[in-house]
Order: C-alpha cells, then sequence, then structure tokens
C-alpha cells in the first residue's frame, strides 16, 4: 500500500449528527450539504429509507436500533444499527470523505454519542464532529412545552440551525432564541431561512474534539467580560430558585450584538438546564476526578451534556474533558500560555440538575 | 495500531519458538482482505470491496470481482463461497470460478450476514429479515425483532439460529410453528452451535461471550475479555471453543454436559498483542491464531507449543483459514499481506 494510502486509513472519518423535531427542515439542510459544490462525498445514512428525496450515491438507511449495554449504565444506550453500517462502510473508505447520520424527528441524540464513546471499532475509525439541530422559529416553543424529544434535541446540540425564521415576527423570533439558550446557551445558533447556512457553520466543528474544546466557545471564556454591556431590556429572573448563570448571557450578547429593535428575553425552563462552574483557585485532582466520576455515575441520566477546562495544581498543562450522560473522556490538551488564567470552567446541560449539590462538591475540589 | 513495528520478540513466551517463517508463500492480495476460505485447492482471499483472490498453492493469484460494492459477508463449506454485499445481492462461487447470483434484495439492502448447510441451503440476512433458499431454489423468510446480527445452521435437520437484540431466534424453515427464542438482554452479534448440537453460543457487543444448554436453555456467561469477541472456532474434537478478544487465545472447554459452567477456560498463546482471529485444524489438536500486530502462530491446543508462521508486520490479522484435509493454511492481514503455508 502507498503511503498516501496508509495514512489515509489511519484518519478517522467525520461524521455528524443532524437532528431536528418533525419537519424542522433536516432533509433541506441534508440536500443542501449534499448539492453544495464543496467537491466532497458524503456517506448519509438515513431513517425511513427511500421515502425522501435526497439524492447521494452513498445512502444507508438506518433502523435506529437502540439497546442497552451490559454494563450496570443504566442509561448507557448504544445504537447498535450504526456500529454494523459505519463497519460496513469503512470498507469502502476512500469512496467518501464524511458521514451524515440523520435521525429521526423524534429521536433522542445521546445514544448516537454515546456510540462514539463506547464502541471500540467505531472509535478507530470515525470520530463524532458534532450534533447539528435543526429548529423550527414557528413552532419550536410550543414543541418546548409538549414535546420532550424536541428539548433533548436542543439541550444536546454543538450547533443550532433556527429555520424559517422568515415565517416569525421579530417578537416570536426572540422568543424562541430564549427559549433556546434557556436550554442550551452554549450551541452555536444560525438563523436561517431554507436551511441557507454557511457550510463550515455546520461541517468540521470538531465539537467532541478534546484539542477544540476552546477554539470552539470563544464565549466560553470571555464570559464575563461581556456581562456589563448587557443590561438592555432583558427578563433576568431574580427568584432565588433560579438555577441559572447568569454569566451565560455574555454569549447572548455575542450573538445580538448587532440586532436592532428587539432584545432577549431570558427564559427559565423548568425541566432543563445549564449549569456552569468556575474557579480561578487550582483544583486538587486526587480530589475532583473521583467527584466527578462520582457526579456522572450518580446523576448521569439527568446530566445530558458536560465539559470542562480544568487547572490542577502543580500541573501546568490544561486538562479538558467531555461527556455524555455517565460517559466521560478527558485528557491533558497543551501547557497553560504566559499571562493566561489558570481558571477552571465547567458547564453541565441537563435536566433538574441539582445544583446547590453540584455547586458544594465542586467548591469542596479546591486545592486547600 | 497502538504497537510500533520491530523485529520480532517471543516476550511472554521465553525459550525458543520454532519457526516456519520461510516455508510461507507470501502473497501480496493489494486490497484490504476480510476472509479467505478454500475453495478446493485455491485458497480465496474475499476483499473488502467488490473483490475475491483465487491464490494456488504455488503463490498465483487471479482476481475475481463479485459484487458492485464491499463484501460484507462470506461463508463457504469447500465445495462454493458465498458473499453477501452493499449491492444487496447474494452470490454464489463455485470451484471452477462459476458465479451465479443467488437472490438480490428487493430494497437493495445490505447483505449483512450468510451462512451455508451441509445439504445446499443457504441463509443470509438483510435488517431484521433472515432469508433460507433450500437446495431446490425454494426460499423462505422470516423476520426478526431488531437487525440479524449473526445467522448459523444447527449441525443437524434444517434450523437456523438468528442472533439479534435480546437473544437468539431458533427456527425451523420447513415448519411452520412459532420460533423458539433465547433471551439474554443486550445486542447479539456472531453466533455458533457446538458441532454436537448441545449448546449455541454468541458473541456480544459488549466484550463477552453468551451461552445456552439448548436441552433446557440453561445460560452460560463467558465473560472478562478486555475487547469484543469477533473470532470463534471450534476445535477439530468439537469438546472446546477458542475465541479471540483478549493477548491469550482463550479457550472454552464445552466436553461436559454443563460446558464450561464452573470451568476455567484454557488460557494459550499469549502475546504482547491482541488475538484477533483463531481457525481450529480441522482434524488435528492444532489452531492458527492471528494478532494485532500481524503475528501468525500455530498452537497445539493440549500443550500450547507455538510455531511461528508470521512475524509481526503491522496490520492486523484478518483472515485465516484451512483447506479440507488441513494440509494448507492460509492467512491474510487487513493491508492485504498474505501466505500460504503448506504443512
Amino acid at each position: 500500500m502507498s503511503d498516501a494510502a496508509t495514512s489515509d486509513a489511519a484518519a478517522k472519518i467525520p461524521v455528524t449528527v443532524l437532528t431536528g423535531y418533525l419537519g424542522a427542515g433536516k432533509t433541506t439542510l441534508l440536500n443542501r450539504i449534499l448539492s453544495e459544490n464543496h467537491g466532497k462525498k458524503y456517506a448519509v445514512i438515513v431513517n425511513e429509507f427511500g421515502e425522501i428525496g435526497i439524492d447521494n450515491d452513498l445512502i444507508i438507511g438506518a433502523d435506529e436500533e437502540v439497546f442497552e449495554m451490559n454494563n450496570g449504565c443504566i442509561c448507557c444506550t448504544v445504537r447498535g444499527d450504526l456500529v454494523r453500517i459505519l463497519d460496513g462502510l469503512m470498507k469502502r473508505k476512500g469512496k467518501f470523505d464524511a458521514i451524515i447520520v440523520e435521525t429521526t424527528g423524534l429521536a433522542d441524540p445521546a445514544p448516537v454519542a454515546q456510540t462514539f464513546f463506547v464502541d471500540e471499532d467505531v472509535q478507530n475509525n470515525a470520530r463524532l464532529d458534532a450534533v447539528v439541530t435543526v429548529a423550527d422559529a414557528k413552532w419550536l416553543s410550543e414543541r418546548l412545552k409538549d414535546a420532550p424529544e424536541a428539548k433533548n434535541q436542543i439541550a444536546f446540540a454543538d450547533v443550532i440551525v433556527l429555520n424559517k425564521t422568515d415565517l416569525v415576527t421579530p417578537a416570536e423570533l426572540a422568543e424562541v432564541e430564549g427559549r433556546i439558550h434557556a436550554i442550551n446557551p452554549y450551541a452555536k445558533l444560525h438563523r436561517t431561512e431554507r436551511c441557507q447556512v454557511a457550510l463550515s457553520d455546520v461541517l468540521e466543528r470538531g465539537a467532541f474534539d478534546l484539542d477544540r474544546i476552546l477554539e470552539l466557545e470563544p464565549e466560553f471564556l470571555a464570559a464575563d467580560d461581556h456581562d456589563h454591556a448587557h443590561d438592555h431590556d432583558h427578563e433576568h429572573c431574580h427568584d432565588e430558585n433560579c438555577t441559572h448563570e447568569h454569566h451565560h448571557h455574555g454569549h447572548d450578547h455575542h450573538h445580538h450584538g448587532h440586532d436592532h429593535g428587539h432584545g432577549m428575553k431570558h427564559y427559565h425552563d423548568e425541566d432543563m438546564q445549564s449549569l456552569s462552574l468556575r474557579s480561578d483557585k487550582p483544583l486538587d485532582p486526587e480530589k475532583f476526578m473521583p467527584w466527578l466520576q462520582q457526579l456522572v455515575a450518580a446523576e448521569g441520566q439527568k446530566i445530558l451534556r458536560s465539559k470542562g477546562i480544568l487547572a490542577f495544581t502543580g500541573d501546568d498543562e490544561r486538562y479538558v474533558f467531555q461527556g455524555v450522560h455517565m460517559m466521560l473522556e478527558g485528557d491533558h490538551q497543551r501547557a497553560w500560555k504566559d499571562g493566561e488564567p489558570r481558571e477552571s470552567r465547567l458547564v453541565f446541560i441537563g435536566r433538574e440538575l441539582p445544583e446547590q449539590t453540584i455547586r458544594e462538591g465542586f467548591e469542596r475540589c479546591i486545592a486547600a | 495500531m497502538h504497537r510500533g513495528v520491530s523485529g520480532f520478540e517471543t516476550s511472554g513466551n521465553p525459550g525458543s519458538v520454532v519457526s516456519v517463517t520461510d516455508r510461507v508463500i507470501a502473497v501480496e492480495i493489494g486490497m484490504p482482505v476480510s476472509a479467505v476460505h478454500f475453495l478446493g485447492p485455491a485458497a480465496v482471499f474475499v476483499g473488502d470491496e467488490e473483490m475475491l483472490t483465487f491464490v494456488t498453492a504455488s503463490g498465483e493469484a487471479a482476481r475475481l470481482p463479485v459484487h458492485g460494492g464491499a463484501i460484507l459477508s462470506a461463508a463457504s463449506d469447500g465445495k462454493r463461497l458465498v458473499t453477501g454485499g452493499d449491492d444487496g445481492k447474494v452470490v454464489e462461487v463455485k470451484a471452477d470460478g462459476g458465479v451465479t447470483t443467488l437472490a438480490t434484495d428487493a430494497k437493495r439492502r445490505w447483505i449483512d450476514n450468510v451462512a451455508l448447510h451441509p445439504d445446499g441451503a443457504v441463509a443470509w440476512s438483510a435488517g431484521k429479515s433472515a432469508f433460507v433458499r433450500g437446495p431446490k431454489g425454494e426460499e423462505k423468510s422470516r423476520d426478526v425483532v431488531s437487525t440479524v446480527g449473526g445467522l448459523a445452521f444447527a449441525p443437524k435437520g434444517l434450523r437456523l439460529a438468528i442472533s439479534h437484540y435480546n437473544g437468539v431466534t431458533l427456527w425451523f424453515p420447513n415448519m411452520t410453528a412459532t420460533p423458539e427464542v433465547l433471551d439474554w438482554a443486550g445486542s447479539h452479534l456472531g453466533v455458533t452451535f457446538s458441532p454436537d448440537n448441545k449448546f449455541l453460543v454468541t458473541s456480544m457487543h459488549e466484550p463477552s461471550l453468551h451461552g445456552w444448554r439448548l436441552a433446557d436453555a440453561r445460560h452460560m456467561r463467558m465473560s472478562g475479555y478486555p475487547a469484543r469477541v469477533k473470532s470463534l472456532s471450534w476445535s477439530a474434537d468439537g469438546k472446546s471453543l477458542a475465541t479471540s478478544g483478549a493477548d491469550t487465545v482463550i479457550v472454552w472447554p464445552f466436553a461436559s454436559k454443563d460446558g464450561p459452567m464452573g470451568k476455567e477456560p484454557g488460557i494459550l498463546a499469549p502475546m504482547p498483542a491482541r488475538v484477533s482471529m483463531v481457525s481450529c485444524h480441522p482434524k488435528q489438536d492444532v489452531m492458527a491464531v492471528g494478532y494485532s500486530d500481524g503475528t501468525v502462530l500455530m498452537v497445539r491446543m493440549s500443550d500450547g507449543a507455538e510455531i511461528l508462521v508470521r512475524r509481526k508486520a503491522g496490520s492486523p490479522i484478518a483472515a485465516l483459514g484451512w483447506n479440507a484435509n488441513g494440509s494448507v493454511l492460509a492467512f491474510a492481514a487487513a493491508d492485504g499481506g498474505a501466505g500460504l503455508f503448506t504443512l
């Protein structure tokens, strides 16, 4: 085999997961991706094979068969069909550059993502690039009230394509964006009509790449700096029970910095929230690691996604981790730069997160 | 893989190992290989994509395209080789090179599994559907609860084991009775009957095997593997099941009426690499073992004595096979580096 072929074989194929509630525009986005003149070939894994018009050479029908792993972890569900299909597709390596998995409108993205965490063969050949959720600007607010699947898809997303913005008023748009941010302020949000979004905004995101955890989320680090600039007509909740951190408004501000005439409403989602923790004092790895493991073991069903950048005592390298439910992966990322604040930050997105317990547990991990 | 390539070491096995590497006829298949079977005197290497490569005992190779895409599954009884492809076709190849398309899936679904019965019947699966085509060409099908993980014919009668999520369906295609279902939670992939027809064993998505005693469906759990078990092979006497998935061959004893329950498995041929393939000799107490670093050993099952057939070479061994009388061993690594060894 030539060197080129060998190195191609070593490269992992990126996999983009496309979710979204029924009718939001997943197929429109998929067709846009496939028809654009990008010179790339995609293998597309779709449900409801043959029932939707997708023009592509490599389309594989999937059955979305989820099974529970026998590892004592009750939320550890995996898409067995995906394992099989990816294995089969690897025989055609070189015939395509990337894979797109379109899920059904009612699917939970977790089993797809978990497949990439637990299956050794899948890990060796492919890497999860990002979960992209297409949302319908007109109907999402309603669906978030009556469809838990829609909420899961928003909470899980790395990228949200808020589609059909031409069909709503500015006030309705503000409302739906407020609801999205209440659930997941960390996803990149793009407003579109007919899914007109730059492909670079949805593909090759590296959202599950530990090395790129921060490249993707400048807001994530710089958030607090923006808080002061962010005091126009938001309905902050000042309720004692509010589980939100307000720092993520920096993120909001980033998105809305160029908006005119309407502001973001601040919503509190009763069910699904994000929780962010930070410390500018170094953490004790001997305390933090067991705490994090125990936290996801105990509360993993509620925690959909987690991410963190950590500064440990006596460690000159940044440690990064990410997780899906009970599964975690982490590694040293790079040396802290000179002058870079050695600050630890964690984000959890989940359902009915026990905020007080998590905060207290985290505080105890700060090195004495 | 995860280990660097360097000279051969017998680490884990101090002492000298007999080598027959100089007697191996090396063959370059020139494409990734997923299986090897003998058709008459020729070793047939099954490529990842559409191609079969026939190699004679002297090492001469000839290629034969059989599918319009990837070959996903292959089975042989020595007289015919049947393959399933992602083109939705089930193709039969005879020793003389004659190619027949046995079936084309109506929806062009992938043919994930194939299995052969000694009387000429062929089974295959696409999605949740299992199909059996009898020796006279009559076809029957049965849908199971989820996508079929594996297929195996029982050694006696026309009975097909169909593995799937949460168990195995045992189907008599010629009978109208509701098939028996053996339950066990999880995803069952490969499936095999013991040659005495007393036990059924599946390899699971998790790194473990599950078994049932067919007389009473009693469960047998065989776990402790660091990796998924992808290769299973019954010994010539049918009393042991050799398995991949660890850095040694794990051999489960099936001689007693309880199978391996309450017994320790045999642990043979340890290496600083994972066992990727095992293939027991058809007549003798010997197995061929392929490793993730490209090493191939022949190992005597009674005492673990080893003979080196191929030194490590980077790419994992993906195919091992004996000819019918056990006089020739064929092997191939995933990158297409292959060889024939005549005993």
